[in-house]
């Protein structure tokens, strides 16, 4: 099997794996309570917490533990917009968030809270400028997506950062793709919030984490037993967070140069196949993500085909879900809902070689030829 | 998630193409989707001597076009127009839940075609 579906999940780590095999057998305490076993994993937690903080330039007492991406964009959202009140009811985000920033805001909605959904260029970056015009003296909260999940832009957070600071708006970004693959420095970027998880990078499902610069008033999404400061109840999933932790104590900058490299091989071998189109940007792009469009053919048809080849992809077309609406991350950018319906996404990880890559550049002709035999094609190009 | 029928279909769909001198031709696009199928008939003695179809759309879209335009070779007009897409996607052994939708294209095209044939008939006539 040839796995290109990294930013859907990744395979986690074998170290990690055993990081956390002790924590589901003997070590099994709960890190609230004041015997021994318990104050065991109190210090497995206290160590994670550490590494993580570390990997953002954060105080320990910043990072929250969570169940992971989706739970910490939440209380990104909810629990600062009800905690602050008396500053205002409106955030800012964009037309190409993850589904639980955008789901969250149109809930907010529902409930009276105002959203300014921002535009993005034709390669999906947000412009400060249009930020910075959206800014009233209402505005709590900023929410961008540091590196998108589907086709790979990544924002300058410094920048927007910056205009956030001059404003007093509170700064979020979802940093579940980007996190140990770009730099994250909650100082140098203005950060105020940040999600973070473990799955997309070798570690287990279920964790992740918010970093909440202290002073930052929040009120929980959970209530429970005063776990993570009162930030976050519930019993901490000690095991899912020693495997977060190992997981990002092995990551390694350097495993981004080589995806890179691969993703780029991809890319070109990929665009010299007639009417095929790269989504997203070739500059300030996720090392792991391509994502492309197929004139004349459907990206679910080609995915099921790769799929029947031991060829794990993904696809934003309607087809795979079950809303026929075409991707909104596509649509945002300015693609006609044909050319979204086309489009496949390939996310490499630090385990993908080149053979692999070059397995599916032999395969991806062939398969596009027959597609496009099928295909009401002529004019259908005509069209787009 | 498809069954084993529906892939085999969609790898080697069967009756694709067009037909030069077709005498009816139905197309259905479904606007939220996209996905797209022609199917181009042939009549005589008032049977469907001859069917092809072109399809852009997913493998549930190919493959129950596949099916449909077997099911309806060499059928009596009169019984053709009685399929539906519940008989299509019996014969594909089933199809997800999410992809029923993608099995009304094809039977619906080929509704379109013998409207269209009807039509052209009663022109001549």
């Amino acid at each position: 099997m040839i796995y290109l579906d990294n930013a859907a999940t990744t395979k986690p780590d074998p170290k990690v794996i055993e990081a956390m095999l002790p924590y589901l057998k003997e070590k099994f305490g709960n890190a609230s309570s004041a015997h021994g076993l318990g104050q065991e994993a109190k210090m497995a937690l206290d160590d994670a917490r550490r590494v993580i903080a570390k990997s953002i330039n954060a105080k320990d007492d910043e990072i929250v533990f969570t169940s992971g991406g989706t739970e910490s964009n939440n209380l990104a959202l909810k629990g600062v917009l009800f905690a602050n009140k008396e500053k205002g009811n409106h955030i800012i985000t964009t037309k190409i968030e993850h589904a639980c920033i955008m789901n969250a805001s149109k809930w907010l909605e529902t409930k009276g809270y105002k959203i300014t959904y921002l535009n993005v260029d034709r390669e999906g970056f947000v412009n400060p400028k249009e930020l910075e015009k959206a800014i009233t003296k209402q505005t709590v909260l900023f929410s961008v997506i540091h590196g998108n999940n589907e086709i790979g832009t990544i924002q300058n957070l410094e920048e927007l950062g910056k205009i956030c600071r001059k404003h007093k708006v509170l700064f979020h970004t979802d940093a579940c793709q980007s996190y140990t693959k770009v730099p994250i420095n909650v100082a140098n970027q203005h950060l105020d919030l940040v999600t973070l998880n473990a799955h997309k990078i070798h570690g287990p499902k279920g964790v992740g984490a918010l970093y909440i610069r202290s002073g930052i008033k929040i009120t929980p999404v959970a209530h429970g037993g005063g776990q993570e400061k009162y930030r976050r109840g519930g019993t901490e999933n000690i095991p899912g967070i020693v495997g977060f932790a190992e997981s990002v104590k092995i990551a390694n900058f350097a495993n981004t140069k080589k995806m890179e490299k691969l993703r780029d091989r991809l890319i070109e071998g990929v665009l010299k196949i007639p009417n095929t189109r790269l989504n997203g940007p070739m500059k300030n792009r996720l090392c792991n993500n391509a994502n492309f469009s197929f004139a004349g053919v459907e990206g679910e048809a080609i995915g099921s085909y790769l799929d029947s080849s031991g060829i794990c992809v993904s696809t934003g077309s309607a087809c795979s879900s079950a809303s026929l609406e075409p991707s909104h991350v596509l649509l945002a950018l300015g693609l006609k809902p044909e050319e979204a319906h086309g489009s496949l996404r390939f996310s490499i990880s630090k385990y993908t070689t080149e053979e692999e890559i070059d397995r599916v550049l032999s395969l991806l002709p062939k398969i596009l030829q027959k597609l496009r035999r099928i295909s009401p094609i002529e004019k259908l190009i005509r069209r787009l | 998630m498809y069954s084993k029928k529906v892939m085999q279909l969609f790898k080697n769909p069967k009756n694709v193409g067009e037909i030069k001198n077709a005498d009816g031709v139905g197309k259905i696009r479904n606007p939220v989707c996209g996905d797209t199928t022609e199917v181009f008939i042939k009549v005589k003695d008032n049977r469907i001597s001859g069917i092809k179809f072109k399809t852009l759309g997913c493998a549930a879209a190919i493959s129950s076009a596949s099916i449909t335009t077997e099911m309806a070779k060499g059928k009596k007009l009169s019984e053709a127009e009685k399929l539906t897409k519940e008989k299509v996607v019996k014969q594909l052994g089933g199809l997800p839940e999410n992809k029923i939708h993608c099995s009304v294209l094809a039977v619906d095209a080929l509704k379109e075609a013998i409207k269209d044939y009807k039509k052209r008939c009663l022109k001549a006539k």
